[in-house]
């Protein structure tokens, strides 16, 4: 049987979703539905001095009104932040309460302060205009660099500072930087984002009386987890008693990793009012409280010897929060983010620094790379700097800083187990074709036209583990998968994955690998996640983990099932278990040449009897049934890593930039199915220059969100790319048995910088800040003009 | 979104005897289905103007191109005639919104709304277009009065508009990149005579610059308006292009325009 671990199998998910058959919380009508509206601040920041819901109650066809009243009565709890972070000086970050339904205080706009639940979608709308809400409007906080001198938001959180954490060495960086012959310094933004998942958010809570069992149908990336936060710190109900089904989800690029307030009133309300109650955000709702991305300030300086060698890295970051901390939003800047500074590159001394601010913005969390697209755009805009500073060519200033033995113990955190980063680097260029890039310079500028290349080396640590790890830097929960692999008696085989598929292809990858460990065809193979009562517990999906770590859950339930299948297949042909081998779906005895199929081994494990012996087919000590579970904890991240180089023509009359090439070479180790691979790194590519090139959330002085729709926010059209050019270099990951890196997050995490780096190098080494626009490379390229005629 | 009556109108009298203070006519909704959603508008009755026969098709003579008001812009972009009339018209109708927009908007429901960056009010300006309405015909050069204002009266109807064919012509857009509406569009168009400069999304309502026209009347070449230094003080300045940077916009869009005349 030919293995389909690397072949571009045909997505099994694609004939639902290409025909309109998939199933979205959205899709999803439960008998006597209510529908919900929320009643959201239109302030970013405010006490609330009065909720009168008397004439919203009166409006027709309304079931109930809640506010943050009752929530607090009812001992509802808050939203939370996943990861303890300690600031420098030992003490525990600082985070304020966020209540589902605002009682008292409002900290953004959108944030929820009433639920309305009507018979109607337009009745709710109806009476929830008549609540009548008197603020008091406070000076709101919305600057990320200026936070810590802002009004207090949060009573008791000084400064608005959550906590001040540093990674590395202060002492032996001033050590090196004392030793350098030049310090390149940069002043950075990462621009912050909304991900803007094509599905809104939604969800349907239903409550069952009888059972007093709540159903919640929502759009979540781990279920599992969300019934845990839910559960443990929201006090809805026992996890026994509660019940998360994320069906088909559409993309959430970490947007959908929170438990958000939604999630919690309509559960609890649904048991309130004993019916069940659907929720669908409406695109300017999701703008609004969805959780954004990015939104760094920073100031960065490598010190570097007059060839070019790299001796000490510092790092000095302010990161947004946003008006409360929620899951990943303290670990992203953190861990997720610190490490991974330093880049590719070996420099012997280094620190991080982030001061993580609250303002009144939407939460700020994981987002599509997470923490490692700020690292990236860090260094790579800073060496970038450096080569231009120091006239020596970008691709060889990389190269010659980059580890030359792997595993290479990076700066900071990281043991990087493989990798070839030279290889990639020279695959890339040659993709690129580097060389010949002078002569295209000059084509365009005999047009008029400024022309630059830039270039981005990056590592990613994606598949976040292991738990004791993560758990002794603060993480509130462990990160293995779990996966269990059930044969029914007829030998087809049900896969329960705990990582979640919202985009990922899981049920064509996951089939791929469990077919090729098992011999069972593809298409006997159904992958199941996304529902609590369907496995016994999962993690989820962020951060580049399902693959590196869900997929190798399942190799592992799956060699267990092989495991049994020896003994009995041994039992059945009165042999050896030693010497039973597994092949293509078929335990042969090595000796006598006897075999089983997987398939009979399977229906002997569930009828384990013959007519008219007294015989089983099972061997002592093993259970009837075929049915194995896996929770994998890997013993490390897995780092893919890679070069991409973009090209850029800018027309300075206008500004305007365009994208003329975009080569991406990647290192994921090995690739299950190349076609998904491709799916994931041009989705991460649209993403990352997205927010290079057009996205941008902007918020005025008072709070207000004023890129609220796609009439100002850039959502990147297809006319905006070129074709993109990928290729892969390929070294196995050594932690794990399939040798799998991720893929997800790599286009997001290394376009900005290699994008960025083209364009200010198309300008001269002009700086400007993402987004690219128009208007900016407009003033740059009029200022070039002034310093070229100035030079001549 | 708040309940409205719907009434389907069978020609152009019963539309306009529809018509109140409180009602819109209803074209592609474009603009009216997105604006009673977001409760920015609301209307008591919306009256369906499609189902009228006279209000769409394009027509075209030796002199002009009449479309009428209810045509999509899908139809104006797809149309032989139009392109071999007037090239500069068809890419304009090409480069609105995105496929689904310029499936739904028409013509008529842009200029009636007058938008200070869409597309097709310059085409108006730069072409001499007329606007036939249900009473009266009216310049375009007196139809356009003031932000989202028209000379439109209540309960009037646009039944046509009719672009004069220029020698040459272009229109060069621009374009905001998330809404893709023109941040600055110019419309170029050089009839026997006299040259057209109309330039859409700069103020606060299109508009022919009557320094470029003269300059552009005297000499027709992209030299002769180069380096122009336009008052920028009555330019709009928004998240998306400071009224400086529009001001440079016009003259390079121009200067495009005629280059590709
Ligand atoms: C996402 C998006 C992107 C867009 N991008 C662009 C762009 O790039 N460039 C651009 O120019 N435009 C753009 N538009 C506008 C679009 O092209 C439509 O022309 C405009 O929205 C009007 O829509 P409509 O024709 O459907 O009219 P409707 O929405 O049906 O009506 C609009 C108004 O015009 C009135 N009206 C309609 N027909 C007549 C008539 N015959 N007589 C009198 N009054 C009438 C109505 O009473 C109403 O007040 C965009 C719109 C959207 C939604």
């Amino acid at each position: 049987m030919a293995s389909l671990v690397g072949s571009r199998v045909e997505r099994k998910e694609d004939k639902r979703f290409l025909t309109g058959k998939g199933r979205y919380t959205a899709d999803i009508n439960l008998a006597n539905q209510t529908y919900a509206i929320f009643v959201r601040s239109p302030h970013a920041r405010a006490s609330i001095k009065k909720l009168n819901i008397d004439k919203a109650l009166k409006s027709s066809g309304v079931v109930s009104i809640l506010t943050g009243k009752e929530i607090a009565d009812d001992k509802i709890g808050g939203l939370i932040a996943g990861w303890a972070i300690r600031s420098e000086d030992g003490t525990e970050m600082k985070c304020p309460g966020n209540p589902p339904l605002a009682k008292d205080n409002v900290n953004f706009v959108g944030d929820p302060v009433a639920v309305v639940i009507a018979e109607s979608l337009a009745e709710a709308k109806e009476a929830a205009e008549k609540v009548e809400v008197d603020y008091k409007v406070l000076k709101a906080v919305t600057s990320t660099a200026d936070a810590m001198n802002g009004d207090t938001i949060h009573e008791g959180i000084d400064k608005n500072l959550c906590f001040d954490w540093l990674l590395g060495d202060r002492q032996k960086v001033k050590e090196a930087f004392d030793k350098a012959d030049k310090v390149i310094s940069i002043d950075i933004i990462n621009n912050r984002l909304i991900p803007n998942a094509m599905e809104p958010r939604a969800c349907v809570a239903d409550y069952n009386a009888a059972s007093e069992e709540i159903t919640l149908y929502t759009t979540s990336q781990n279920p599992h987890l969300s019934r845990l936060i839910m559960s443990a710190f929201g006090n809805v109900a026992p996890e026994h008693k509660l019940r998360v089904v994320a069906p088909d989800v559409g993309g959430g690029f970490g947007s959908k990793i929170n438990v958000y307030n939604e999630d919690i009133v309509c559960s609890w309300a649904a048991k309130k009012i004993n019916r069940a109650i659907k929720w669908v955000a409406e695109r300017s709702e999701s703008f609004l409280t969805d959780i954004h991305g990015r939104d760094h300030v920073t100031h960065a300086e490598l010190a570097v010897t007059k060839d070019g060698k790299f001796l000490g890295f510092k790092n000095e970051t302010i990161a947004n929060l946003g008006a409360y901390a929620r899951v990943f939003g303290t670990v992203t800047p953190t861990y997720l983010f610190g490490p991974c500074a330093t880049g590719v590159y070996e420099i012997p001394a280094a620190y991080t620094n982030v001061k993580a601010v609250y303002t009144n913005t939407a939460p700020v969390d994981a987002y599509r790379g997470a923490g490692r697209p700020e690292a990236t755009y860090t260094i790579e805009r800073l060496v970038e700097k450096a080569s231009m500073e120091l006239g020596i060519d970008k691709t060889e200033l990389r190269i010659k800083n980059f580890p030359t033995a792997f595993p290479f113990k990076q700066t900071l955190v990281h043991t990087v187990d493989s990798g070839d980063y030279v290889a990639g680097m020279e695959k890339a260029k040659q993709m690129a074709d580097y060389k010949g890039f002078e002569a295209r310079r000059k084509e365009s500028e005999a047009k008029g036209k400024l022309r630059g290349i830039g270039v981005t080396s990056y590592f990613e640590a994606c598949g976040i583990a292991p738990s004791a790890a993560v758990m002794s830097l603060g993480c509130g929960v462990g990160l293995w998968e779990s996966a269990e692999v059930r044969f029914n008696p007829t030998g087809q085989v049900t896969v329960y994955t705990g990582s979640h598929s919202h985009g990922q292809s899981h049920q064509t990858t996951f089939a791929q690998i469990a077919a090729d460990e098992l011999g069972v065809p593809i298409e006997n193979i159904d992958i199941v996640h996304g529902d609590t009562d369907k496995g016994t517990f999962g993690m989820g999906t962020y951060g580049s983990r399902s693959l590196a770590v869900g997929g190798i859950a399942i190799v592992n339930a799956c060699k267990k099932i092989v495991e049994k299948g020896k003994r009995v297949t041994a039992k059945m042909l009165e042999a050896n278990p030693e010497d039973v081998e597994f092949k293509d779906g078929e335990f042969i005895v090595s000796k006598s040449n006897k075999k089983k199929t997987i398939g009979e081994v399977a229906f002997a494990c569930y009828l384990p009897g013959v007519r008219d012996e007294m015989k089983s087919p099972l061997p002592e000590g093993d259970e009837p049934g075929l049915k194995e579970t896996s929770f994998y904890d890997p013993s490390n991240f897995s780092f893919p890593a890679g070069t991409h180089i973009a090209e850029v023509e800018i027309d300075p009359e206008t500004g305007h930039v365009k994208l003329e090439k975009y080569t991406a070479c990647d290192d994921f180790g090995r690739i299950i199915n190349p076609m998904v691979v491709e799916g994931q790194v041009h989705g991460g590519l649209a993403q990352g220059i997205g927010q290079a090139l057009y996205e941008n959330a902007e918020y005025d002085e008072t709070g207000q969100l004023m890129t609220g729709s796609y009439m100002d926010y850039t959502m990147p059209r297809a006319d905006n790319f070129p074709e993109f050019n990928i290729g892969y270099t390929c070294t196995h990951a050594t932690t794990n048995p399939l040798g799998v890196k991720g893929c997800g997050e790599a286009g997001a995490i290394a376009a900005p910088p290699t994008v960025m780096n083209a364009v200010i190098d198309a300008l001269g080494g002009q700086e400007v800040t993402m987004p690219a626009t128009a208007e900016k490379v407009w003033k740059a390229c009029k200022n070039l003009k002034k310093s070229n005629a100035k030079a001549a | 979104m708040k309940d409205f009556n719907y009434h389907s109108a069978k020609d152009s009298k019963e539309a306009s005897k529809l018509a109140s203070s409180s009602s819109a006519f209803l074209a592609g909704g474009m603009t009216t289905i997105p604006s009673m959603k977001l409760g920015l508008a609301t209307y008591k009755d919306l009256i369906d103007i499609k189902n009228i026969k006279k209000l769409s098709g394009i027509k075209v003579s030796g002199k002009s191109v009449t479309i009428g008001a209810a045509t999509k812009h899908v139809e104006v972009s797809n149309s032989k005639d139009v392109k071999k009339a007037i090239p500069s018209l068809s890419s304009l109708a090409e480069g609105i919104g995105d496929p689904q927009v310029r499936n739904r908007g028409t013509i008529g429901g842009s200029i009636a709304n007058n938008d200070p960056s869409a597309d097709y009010p310059s085409a108006c300006i730069a072409l001499n277009a007329t606007i036939h309405t249900n009473e009266r015909k009216i310049e375009a050069a007196k139809f356009f009065k003031g932000m989202f204002e028209t000379a439109l009266k209540k309960g009037e109807l646009i039944e046509a508009i009719e672009f004069q064919i220029p020698e040459k012509s272009s229109y060069q857009k621009h374009p905001n990149p998330a809404s893709r509406y023109a941040i600055v569009g110019v419309y170029v168009a050089k009839h026997k005579g006299d040259v057209n400069v109309a330039v859409t999304g700069a103020k606060s309502c299109v508009y022919n610059d009557k320094d470029m026209s003269k300059a552009l009347t005297g000499n027709f070449s992209s030299s002769s308006i180069d380096g122009m230094d336009l008052d920028s003080s009555e330019m709009n300045t928004d998240m998306h292009a400071s009224a400086e940077f529009r001001a440079s916009l016009v003259v390079t869009q121009a200067k495009k325009a005629v280059d590709a005349c």
